[in-house]
Protein backbone atom coordinates (compact mmCIF):
# COMPACT_ATOMS: atom_id res chain seq x y z
CA UNK A 1 0.00 0.00 0.00
CA UNK A 2 1.42 3.46 -0.99
CA UNK A 3 2.32 5.56 2.02
CA UNK A 4 0.27 8.26 2.20
CA UNK A 5 -2.92 6.08 1.66
CA UNK A 6 -1.20 4.22 4.84
CA UNK A 7 -0.74 7.38 6.75
CA UNK A 8 -4.29 8.21 5.85
CA UNK A 9 -6.05 5.16 7.21
CA UNK A 10 -4.07 5.39 10.37
CA UNK A 11 -5.53 9.01 10.76
CA UNK A 12 -9.26 7.69 10.48
CA UNK A 13 -8.24 4.95 12.95
CA UNK A 14 -7.13 7.08 15.11
CA UNK A 15 -10.09 9.54 14.72
CA UNK A 16 -12.35 6.28 15.37
CA UNK A 17 -10.76 5.01 18.35
CA UNK A 18 -11.25 8.34 20.07
CA UNK A 19 -14.89 8.85 18.96
CA UNK A 20 -15.69 5.33 19.80
CA UNK A 21 -14.26 6.02 23.30
CA UNK A 22 -16.25 9.22 23.27
CA UNK A 23 -19.84 8.26 21.93
CA UNK A 24 -19.47 4.36 22.04
CA UNK A 25 -19.33 2.18 19.24
CA UNK A 26 -22.77 1.85 17.90
CA UNK A 27 -23.86 5.86 18.03
CA UNK A 28 -20.62 6.38 16.29
CA UNK A 29 -20.98 6.89 12.29
CA UNK A 30 -18.29 6.58 8.98
CA UNK A 31 -20.25 10.34 8.74
CA UNK A 32 -18.89 11.19 12.59
CA UNK A 33 -15.26 10.16 11.46
CA UNK A 34 -15.16 11.84 8.03
CA UNK A 35 -16.87 14.82 9.68
CA UNK A 36 -13.72 15.10 12.66
CA UNK A 37 -11.35 14.70 9.90
CA UNK A 38 -13.09 16.85 7.41
CA UNK A 39 -12.99 14.41 4.62
CA UNK A 40 -16.05 13.62 2.48
CA UNK A 41 -18.20 10.57 3.27
CA UNK A 42 -17.46 9.45 -0.07
CA UNK A 43 -13.69 9.49 0.38
CA UNK A 44 -13.67 7.49 3.49
CA UNK A 45 -15.46 4.72 1.82
CA UNK A 46 -12.14 4.44 -0.36
CA UNK A 47 -10.28 3.49 2.84
CA UNK A 48 -13.30 1.48 4.80
CA UNK A 49 -15.96 -0.34 2.77
CA UNK A 50 -17.98 -0.48 6.20
CA UNK A 51 -17.67 0.49 9.83
CA UNK A 52 -17.66 -3.59 10.44
CA UNK A 53 -14.34 -3.59 8.35
CA UNK A 54 -12.95 -0.65 10.09
CA UNK A 55 -13.41 -2.19 13.33
CA UNK A 56 -11.74 -5.00 12.42
CA UNK A 57 -8.88 -3.00 10.98
CA UNK A 58 -9.06 -1.29 14.27
CA UNK A 59 -8.33 -4.41 16.11
CA UNK A 60 -5.60 -5.44 13.74
CA UNK A 61 -3.95 -2.31 14.44
CA UNK A 62 -4.03 -2.36 18.01
CA UNK A 63 -2.88 -6.12 18.33
CA UNK A 64 0.21 -5.17 16.16
CA UNK A 65 0.98 -1.83 18.22
CA UNK A 66 0.87 -4.11 21.08
CA UNK A 67 2.77 -7.10 19.81
CA UNK A 68 5.55 -5.12 18.91
CA UNK A 69 6.38 -3.42 22.25
CA UNK A 70 5.68 -6.62 23.68
CA UNK A 71 8.29 -8.47 20.85
CA UNK A 72 10.80 -5.91 21.92
CA UNK A 73 10.49 -7.04 25.65
CA UNK A 74 10.37 -10.45 24.47
CA UNK A 75 13.90 -9.71 22.92
CA UNK A 76 15.39 -8.22 25.75
CA UNK A 77 17.85 -10.54 27.33
CA UNK A 78 16.24 -10.04 30.93
CA UNK A 79 14.60 -12.40 33.23
CA UNK A 80 11.01 -13.55 32.80
CA UNK A 81 10.62 -11.77 36.11
CA UNK A 82 11.61 -8.64 34.81
CA UNK A 83 9.58 -8.74 31.58
CA UNK A 84 6.98 -9.54 33.54
CA UNK A 85 7.03 -5.93 35.04
CA UNK A 86 8.02 -4.48 31.87
CA UNK A 87 4.55 -5.75 30.49
CA UNK A 88 2.18 -4.48 33.19
CA UNK A 89 4.06 -1.55 32.64
CA UNK A 90 4.05 -1.14 28.91
CA UNK A 91 -0.16 -2.10 29.36
CA UNK A 92 -0.50 0.16 32.16
CA UNK A 93 1.41 3.36 30.17
CA UNK A 94 -0.64 2.35 27.16
CA UNK A 95 -4.12 2.36 29.07
CA UNK A 96 -2.73 6.04 30.53
CA UNK A 97 -1.31 7.41 27.19
CA UNK A 98 -3.84 5.81 24.61
CA UNK A 99 -6.66 5.04 26.88
CA UNK A 100 -8.84 4.98 23.47
CA UNK A 101 -7.05 2.17 22.80
CA UNK A 102 -7.50 -0.33 25.48
CA UNK A 103 -11.11 0.81 25.85
CA UNK A 104 -11.84 -0.32 22.48
CA UNK A 105 -10.26 -3.99 23.54
CA UNK A 106 -12.02 -4.29 25.95
CA UNK A 107 -15.63 -2.63 25.22
CA UNK A 108 -15.46 -3.24 21.60
CA UNK A 109 -13.92 -6.12 20.60
CA UNK A 110 -14.12 -8.16 23.60
CA UNK A 111 -17.95 -7.43 24.21
CA UNK A 112 -19.09 -7.25 20.61
CA UNK A 113 -18.40 -10.67 19.36
CA UNK A 114 -20.93 -10.53 16.15
CA UNK A 115 -18.92 -7.65 14.55
CA UNK A 116 -16.04 -9.38 14.22
CA UNK A 117 -17.68 -13.15 13.39
CA UNK A 118 -16.50 -12.87 9.58
CA UNK A 119 -12.77 -12.30 8.95
CA UNK A 120 -11.38 -12.00 13.21
CA UNK A 121 -12.39 -15.80 14.25
CA UNK A 122 -10.71 -16.88 17.43
CA UNK A 123 -8.04 -15.04 18.03
CA UNK A 124 -6.87 -14.32 13.71
CA UNK A 125 -7.18 -10.31 14.38
CA UNK A 126 -4.69 -10.16 18.04
CA UNK A 127 -2.40 -12.75 16.45
CA UNK A 128 0.72 -10.49 16.97
CA UNK A 129 -0.52 -9.67 20.61
CA UNK A 130 -1.59 -13.17 21.48
CA UNK A 131 1.61 -14.32 19.90
CA UNK A 132 3.80 -12.58 21.68
CA UNK A 133 2.33 -13.59 24.77
CA UNK A 134 2.71 -17.50 24.55
CA UNK A 135 6.44 -16.61 23.52
CA UNK A 136 6.78 -14.68 26.52
CA UNK A 137 5.06 -18.25 28.69
CA UNK A 138 6.93 -20.17 26.31
CA UNK A 139 10.71 -19.21 27.50
CA UNK A 140 9.18 -18.64 30.91
CA UNK A 141 8.70 -22.37 31.07
CA UNK A 142 11.64 -22.89 29.22
CA UNK A 143 14.18 -21.20 31.33
CA UNK A 144 12.75 -23.15 34.49
CA UNK A 145 11.15 -19.97 35.86
CA UNK A 146 7.55 -19.86 35.13
CA UNK A 147 5.26 -23.03 36.09
CA UNK A 148 3.84 -25.07 32.66
CA UNK A 149 0.26 -25.30 32.82
CA UNK A 150 -2.37 -24.82 30.17
CA UNK A 151 -2.16 -21.46 28.25
CA UNK A 152 -5.66 -19.80 28.67
CA UNK A 153 -5.03 -20.36 32.08
CA UNK A 154 -2.29 -18.68 32.62
CA UNK A 155 -3.57 -15.86 29.64
CA UNK A 156 -6.80 -15.06 31.63
CA UNK A 157 -4.91 -14.51 34.42
CA UNK A 158 -2.30 -12.11 33.22
CA UNK A 159 -4.62 -10.40 30.79
CA UNK A 160 -7.81 -10.36 32.73
CA UNK A 161 -6.08 -8.91 35.67
CA UNK A 162 -4.66 -5.85 33.89
CA UNK A 163 -7.83 -5.91 32.04
CA UNK A 164 -10.02 -5.47 35.17
CA UNK A 165 -7.59 -2.81 36.09
CA UNK A 166 -7.71 -0.96 33.43
CA UNK A 167 -11.20 -1.51 33.15
CA UNK A 168 -11.62 -0.23 37.01
CA UNK A 169 -9.50 2.81 36.23
CA UNK A 170 -11.78 3.73 33.56
CA UNK A 171 -14.75 3.74 35.70
CA UNK A 172 -12.96 6.00 38.07
CA UNK A 173 -13.32 3.18 40.99
CA UNK A 174 -9.04 3.50 41.78
CA UNK A 175 -8.23 5.54 44.56
CA UNK A 176 -4.72 5.99 42.64
CA UNK A 177 -2.84 6.15 39.35
CA UNK A 178 -2.52 3.01 37.20
CA UNK A 179 1.47 3.42 37.87
CA UNK A 180 0.60 3.04 41.55
CA UNK A 181 0.03 -0.82 41.38
CA UNK A 182 2.69 -1.71 38.53
CA UNK A 183 4.82 -3.49 41.38
CA UNK A 184 2.47 -5.07 43.70
CA UNK A 185 0.16 -6.33 40.39
CA UNK A 186 4.18 -7.61 38.74
CA UNK A 187 4.81 -9.51 41.86
CA UNK A 188 1.13 -10.96 41.89
CA UNK A 189 1.09 -12.37 38.68
CA UNK A 190 4.92 -13.58 38.67
CA UNK A 191 4.43 -15.47 42.17
CA UNK A 192 1.10 -16.83 40.17
CA UNK A 193 2.75 -18.25 37.38
CA UNK A 194 6.04 -19.17 38.60
CA UNK A 195 7.47 -22.45 39.40
CA UNK B 1 31.81 -57.15 -13.44
CA UNK B 2 29.63 -57.08 -10.08
CA UNK B 3 30.47 -54.50 -7.51
CA UNK B 4 31.76 -56.06 -4.91
CA UNK B 5 30.05 -55.58 -1.26
CA UNK B 6 31.24 -56.54 2.85
CA UNK B 7 28.61 -55.75 4.90
CA UNK B 8 30.21 -55.72 8.25
CA UNK B 9 28.21 -55.64 11.45
CA UNK B 10 29.33 -53.45 14.13
CA UNK B 11 27.46 -53.56 17.68
CA UNK B 12 24.10 -54.15 16.02
CA UNK B 13 20.72 -55.74 16.74
CA UNK B 14 20.79 -56.58 12.68
CA UNK B 15 17.35 -54.60 12.28
CA UNK B 16 19.30 -53.29 8.81
CA UNK B 17 20.23 -56.40 8.09
CA UNK B 18 17.13 -57.76 7.71
CA UNK B 19 15.25 -54.42 6.61
CA UNK B 20 17.35 -55.15 3.52
CA UNK B 21 15.88 -58.47 3.59
CA UNK B 22 12.56 -56.91 2.39
CA UNK B 23 13.60 -55.36 -0.47
CA UNK B 24 11.16 -56.46 -2.88
CA UNK B 25 13.51 -57.04 -5.61
CA UNK B 26 16.57 -58.40 -4.20
CA UNK B 27 16.68 -61.61 -6.62
CA UNK B 28 17.49 -58.96 -9.48
CA UNK B 29 19.95 -57.03 -7.55
CA UNK B 30 22.09 -60.12 -6.22
CA UNK B 31 22.09 -60.69 -9.62
CA UNK B 32 23.92 -56.68 -10.13
CA UNK B 33 26.03 -57.44 -7.32
CA UNK B 34 28.09 -59.98 -5.35
CA UNK B 35 28.30 -60.12 -1.27
CA UNK B 36 32.11 -61.24 -0.19
CA UNK B 37 30.57 -61.30 2.80
CA UNK B 38 27.12 -61.10 4.13
CA UNK B 39 25.86 -61.80 7.90
CA UNK B 40 23.05 -64.07 6.69
CA UNK B 41 22.91 -64.47 2.69
CA UNK B 42 24.80 -66.60 1.53
CA UNK B 43 28.60 -64.71 0.69
CA UNK B 44 32.07 -65.48 -1.58
CA UNK B 45 33.96 -66.37 1.93
CA UNK B 46 33.35 -66.62 5.93
CA UNK B 47 33.86 -63.79 8.78
CA UNK B 48 37.16 -65.58 9.71
CA UNK B 49 38.03 -65.54 6.18
CA UNK B 50 37.27 -62.06 5.34
CA UNK B 51 39.07 -60.88 8.51
CA UNK B 52 42.04 -63.14 8.23
CA UNK B 53 43.82 -61.05 5.03
CA UNK B 54 42.02 -57.94 2.87
CA UNK B 55 40.23 -59.79 -0.21
CA UNK B 56 39.19 -57.74 -3.28
CA UNK B 57 36.10 -55.30 -2.32
CA UNK B 58 34.41 -52.43 -4.00
CA UNK B 59 31.99 -51.16 -1.16
CA UNK B 60 31.96 -51.63 2.44
CA UNK B 61 29.12 -51.39 4.49
CA UNK B 62 29.08 -50.98 7.94
CA UNK B 63 26.23 -51.51 10.24
CA UNK B 64 26.05 -50.67 14.09
CA UNK B 65 28.09 -48.77 16.44
CA UNK B 66 31.67 -49.12 16.27
CA UNK B 67 34.15 -49.06 19.63
CA UNK B 68 37.83 -49.66 20.43
CA UNK B 69 36.93 -52.66 22.22
CA UNK B 70 34.54 -54.69 20.07
CA UNK B 71 35.06 -57.45 17.88
CA UNK B 72 34.30 -59.33 15.16
CA UNK B 73 35.39 -62.47 14.71
CA UNK B 74 38.37 -61.42 17.04
CA UNK B 75 39.58 -58.95 15.40
CA UNK B 76 39.09 -55.15 16.46
CA UNK B 77 35.98 -54.16 14.35
CA UNK B 78 37.74 -50.66 13.58
CA UNK B 79 40.86 -52.67 12.28
CA UNK B 80 38.73 -54.38 10.05
CA UNK B 81 37.22 -51.05 8.72
CA UNK B 82 40.91 -49.23 8.13
CA UNK B 83 41.92 -52.14 6.57
CA UNK B 84 38.79 -52.37 4.07
CA UNK B 85 38.08 -48.58 3.91
CA UNK B 86 41.79 -48.55 2.33
CA UNK B 87 41.05 -50.56 -0.60
CA UNK B 88 37.31 -49.69 -1.36
CA UNK B 89 35.62 -47.07 -3.29
CA UNK B 90 32.98 -46.15 -0.99
CA UNK B 91 31.70 -46.53 2.28
CA UNK B 92 28.84 -46.62 3.07
CA UNK B 93 27.14 -46.58 6.80
CA UNK B 94 23.95 -48.64 7.07
CA UNK B 95 21.54 -47.34 9.74
CA UNK B 96 21.34 -44.63 12.81
CA UNK B 97 23.67 -46.68 14.66
CA UNK B 98 26.63 -46.90 12.32
CA UNK B 99 26.04 -42.81 11.15
CA UNK B 100 25.15 -41.36 14.58
CA UNK B 101 25.91 -44.28 16.97
CA UNK B 102 22.44 -44.80 17.93
CA UNK B 103 20.92 -46.53 20.73
CA UNK B 104 24.34 -48.34 20.56
CA UNK B 105 26.23 -45.31 22.03
CA UNK B 106 24.78 -45.77 25.25
CA UNK B 107 26.09 -50.02 25.68
CA UNK B 108 28.72 -50.30 27.46
CA UNK B 109 31.43 -50.46 25.18
CA UNK B 110 34.09 -48.19 25.43
CA UNK B 111 33.55 -45.01 22.82
CA UNK B 112 30.89 -46.38 21.06
CA UNK B 113 29.94 -43.96 18.30
CA UNK B 114 29.18 -43.92 14.68
CA UNK B 115 31.74 -44.53 12.17
CA UNK B 116 31.93 -40.03 11.47
CA UNK B 117 29.45 -39.09 14.20
CA UNK B 118 28.43 -39.47 17.62
CA UNK B 119 25.22 -37.76 17.73
CA UNK B 120 26.31 -34.70 16.34
CA UNK B 121 29.55 -34.78 17.35
CA UNK B 122 32.58 -35.50 14.65
CA UNK B 123 35.08 -38.28 15.42
CA UNK B 124 38.70 -38.30 14.41
CA UNK B 125 39.31 -42.29 13.73
CA UNK B 126 38.23 -42.00 10.56
CA UNK B 127 38.20 -38.64 8.82
CA UNK B 128 40.21 -39.81 6.36
CA UNK B 129 37.76 -41.83 5.14
CA UNK B 130 35.19 -38.87 4.99
CA UNK B 131 35.41 -37.90 1.30
CA UNK B 132 34.51 -41.85 0.35
CA UNK B 133 31.69 -42.27 2.70
CA UNK B 134 27.80 -42.31 2.54
CA UNK B 135 25.77 -42.58 5.71
CA UNK B 136 21.94 -43.77 5.07
CA UNK B 137 20.81 -43.33 8.59
CA UNK B 138 17.30 -44.87 9.88
CA UNK B 139 16.16 -47.15 12.38
CA UNK B 140 15.71 -49.72 10.27
CA UNK B 141 17.37 -47.87 6.96
CA UNK B 142 14.48 -47.98 4.40
CA UNK B 143 15.92 -51.02 1.85
CA UNK B 144 15.14 -49.11 -1.07
CA UNK B 145 17.56 -45.77 -0.12
CA UNK B 146 20.37 -48.35 0.45
CA UNK B 147 19.90 -50.25 -3.13
CA UNK B 148 19.57 -47.06 -4.68
CA UNK B 149 22.17 -45.64 -3.37
CA UNK B 150 24.14 -49.08 -4.05
CA UNK B 151 22.96 -48.68 -8.15
CA UNK B 152 24.04 -45.05 -7.86
CA UNK B 153 27.81 -45.88 -7.06
CA UNK B 154 27.62 -48.91 -9.54
CA UNK B 155 26.66 -46.29 -12.26
CA UNK B 156 29.50 -43.38 -10.95
CA UNK B 157 26.33 -41.15 -10.29
CA UNK B 158 27.35 -38.03 -8.39
CA UNK B 159 25.68 -38.35 -5.21
CA UNK B 160 25.11 -35.31 -3.69
CA UNK B 161 25.37 -35.49 0.44
CA UNK B 162 23.99 -33.41 3.22
CA UNK B 163 26.09 -32.38 6.14
CA UNK B 164 25.78 -35.49 7.99
CA UNK B 165 27.18 -37.68 4.32
CA UNK B 166 23.08 -38.11 3.78
CA UNK B 167 22.06 -38.41 0.10
CA UNK B 168 19.72 -35.27 -0.49
CA UNK B 169 17.71 -37.34 -2.78
CA UNK B 170 16.16 -39.12 -0.02
CA UNK B 171 17.47 -36.81 3.12
CA UNK B 172 16.75 -33.44 1.77
CA UNK B 173 12.97 -33.90 2.80
CA UNK B 174 11.70 -33.55 5.99
CA UNK B 175 9.31 -36.94 6.87
CA UNK B 176 6.23 -35.02 6.64
CA UNK B 177 6.68 -34.54 3.13
CA UNK B 178 4.21 -36.84 1.63
CA UNK B 179 2.38 -37.64 4.75
CA UNK B 180 -1.58 -38.28 4.08
CA UNK B 181 -1.88 -35.87 7.34
CA UNK B 182 -0.87 -33.09 6.12
CA UNK B 183 -4.43 -31.30 5.82
CA UNK B 184 -4.82 -32.69 9.42
CA UNK B 185 -1.57 -30.52 10.17
CA UNK B 186 -2.48 -27.36 8.31
CA UNK B 187 -5.63 -26.39 10.16
CA UNK B 188 -4.22 -28.16 13.27
CA UNK B 189 -6.69 -30.81 13.70
CA UNK B 190 -5.14 -32.71 16.74
CA UNK B 191 -7.82 -35.32 17.42
CA UNK B 192 -6.67 -38.17 16.95
CA UNK B 193 -6.47 -41.95 18.48
CA UNK B 194 -3.83 -44.06 17.56
CA UNK B 195 -3.86 -45.81 14.77
CA UNK B 196 -6.89 -44.07 13.61
CA UNK B 197 -6.86 -42.48 9.99
CA UNK B 198 -8.07 -38.89 10.70
CA UNK B 199 -6.11 -36.32 12.64
CA UNK B 200 -2.20 -34.82 12.90
CA UNK B 201 -0.03 -36.57 15.82
CA UNK B 202 2.53 -33.50 15.60
CA UNK B 203 0.90 -31.47 18.56
CA UNK B 204 -0.12 -34.32 21.25
CA UNK B 205 1.36 -37.20 20.13
CA UNK B 206 5.23 -37.05 19.62
CA UNK B 207 4.88 -36.96 15.98
CA UNK B 208 8.74 -36.03 14.78
CA UNK B 209 8.13 -36.24 11.01
CA UNK B 210 8.00 -32.02 10.42
CA UNK B 211 11.62 -31.65 11.87
CA UNK B 212 13.12 -35.19 11.05
CA UNK B 213 14.86 -36.12 7.75
CA UNK B 214 13.68 -38.83 5.41
CA UNK B 215 11.86 -40.49 2.73
CA UNK B 216 9.23 -42.65 4.72
CA UNK B 217 6.74 -40.99 3.23
CA UNK B 218 7.69 -40.92 -0.38
CA UNK B 219 9.53 -44.13 -0.34
CA UNK B 220 6.47 -46.48 1.76
CA UNK B 221 7.53 -49.07 3.82
CA UNK B 222 6.97 -52.68 2.21
CA UNK B 223 5.43 -50.26 -1.01
CA UNK B 224 2.16 -49.85 1.58
CA UNK B 225 2.25 -47.85 4.01
CA UNK B 226 4.77 -45.67 6.90
CA UNK B 227 4.32 -45.17 10.26
CA UNK B 228 2.59 -41.65 10.66
CA UNK B 229 0.06 -42.98 7.41
CA UNK B 230 -1.25 -45.58 9.72
CA UNK B 231 -1.61 -43.83 13.05
CA UNK B 232 1.89 -43.85 14.80
CA UNK B 233 3.79 -41.47 15.55
CA UNK B 234 7.17 -40.13 13.62
CA UNK B 235 10.24 -41.44 16.46
CA UNK B 236 12.73 -39.43 14.18
CA UNK B 237 14.49 -42.03 13.82
CA UNK B 238 17.30 -40.96 10.87
CA UNK B 239 17.93 -37.96 13.13
CA UNK B 240 21.46 -37.57 15.41
CA UNK B 241 19.14 -37.17 18.52
CA UNK B 242 17.67 -41.19 18.48
CA UNK B 243 16.65 -42.04 20.27
CA UNK B 244 14.51 -39.81 22.72
CA UNK B 245 12.18 -41.02 25.49
CA UNK B 246 8.34 -40.54 25.46
CA UNK B 247 8.04 -41.34 22.38
CA UNK B 248 3.79 -40.57 22.35
CA UNK B 249 3.75 -37.08 23.59
CA UNK B 250 4.80 -34.48 22.49
CA UNK B 251 7.53 -32.01 25.13
CA UNK B 252 5.66 -28.38 25.34
CA UNK B 253 6.43 -25.34 26.77
CA UNK B 254 2.99 -23.65 27.78
CA UNK B 255 1.44 -25.11 24.49
CA UNK B 256 4.28 -24.46 22.31
CA UNK B 257 5.92 -27.67 20.74
CA UNK B 258 9.65 -28.09 21.87
CA UNK B 259 10.79 -28.57 18.43
CA UNK B 260 8.95 -27.16 15.53
CA UNK B 261 8.91 -27.97 12.23
CA UNK B 262 12.37 -27.54 10.54
CA UNK B 263 13.68 -24.31 9.57
CA UNK B 264 10.30 -22.63 11.02
CA UNK B 265 10.46 -19.36 13.27
CA UNK B 266 8.69 -19.60 16.54
CA UNK B 267 6.44 -16.26 15.60
CA UNK B 268 5.74 -17.81 12.30
CA UNK B 269 4.43 -21.07 13.70
CA UNK B 270 2.68 -19.15 16.41
CA UNK B 271 1.10 -16.74 14.04
CA UNK B 272 -0.18 -19.76 11.58
CA UNK B 273 -1.28 -22.09 14.04
CA UNK B 274 -3.12 -19.63 16.04
CA UNK B 275 -4.98 -18.32 12.74
CA UNK B 276 -5.51 -22.25 11.58
CA UNK B 277 -6.59 -22.90 14.75
CA UNK B 278 -9.88 -20.55 14.81
CA UNK B 279 -11.37 -21.87 12.06
CA UNK B 280 -13.12 -25.29 12.28
CA UNK B 281 -12.97 -27.25 9.17
CA UNK B 282 -16.33 -29.34 9.45
CA UNK B 283 -14.81 -31.78 7.12
CA UNK B 284 -11.38 -32.26 9.06
CA UNK B 285 -13.44 -32.90 11.96
CA UNK B 286 -15.14 -36.31 10.78
CA UNK B 287 -14.44 -39.68 10.60
CA UNK B 288 -13.03 -40.45 7.40
CA UNK B 289 -14.92 -43.40 6.55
Amino acid sequence: MPHKKQTKKELIIQAALELFALKGFYTTTIPDIASALKMSVGNMYNYFKSKDMLAKEIIKYISIYLGSKLQAINEEPITTKEKTKKIVQMYFETASNRPEMIDYFLRVYLSNREVFKDGCEGMACVSEFVTEVMIYFEEGVKSGELRDQDFFSAFGLFMGYLGGMVFLNGEKILPNELSFYIDDISENIYNALKK
Amino acid sequence: MKPRILWISGISCYGNVHSFLTYTNIDIFLDDFEFIYHPVLDSTYTLTQIVEDVKGCDILLIDGAVADDFMRADKSIKNIIQKYASVVNKIITVGTCATFGGIFQHSSYTGASGVHFKADELQSDFLHLRHKTISISGCPIQPEILVNTLYEIKNNMDIKLDSFLRPKEYFGYTIHNGCTRNEYFEYKVDNHNFGELEGCLYYDYGCQAPYSSGSCNKILWNEVNSKTRSGSPCFGCTEYTFPKIGLFETKKNMGIPENLPLGVPKRAYITIAGVAKAFKIDRLNKKLM
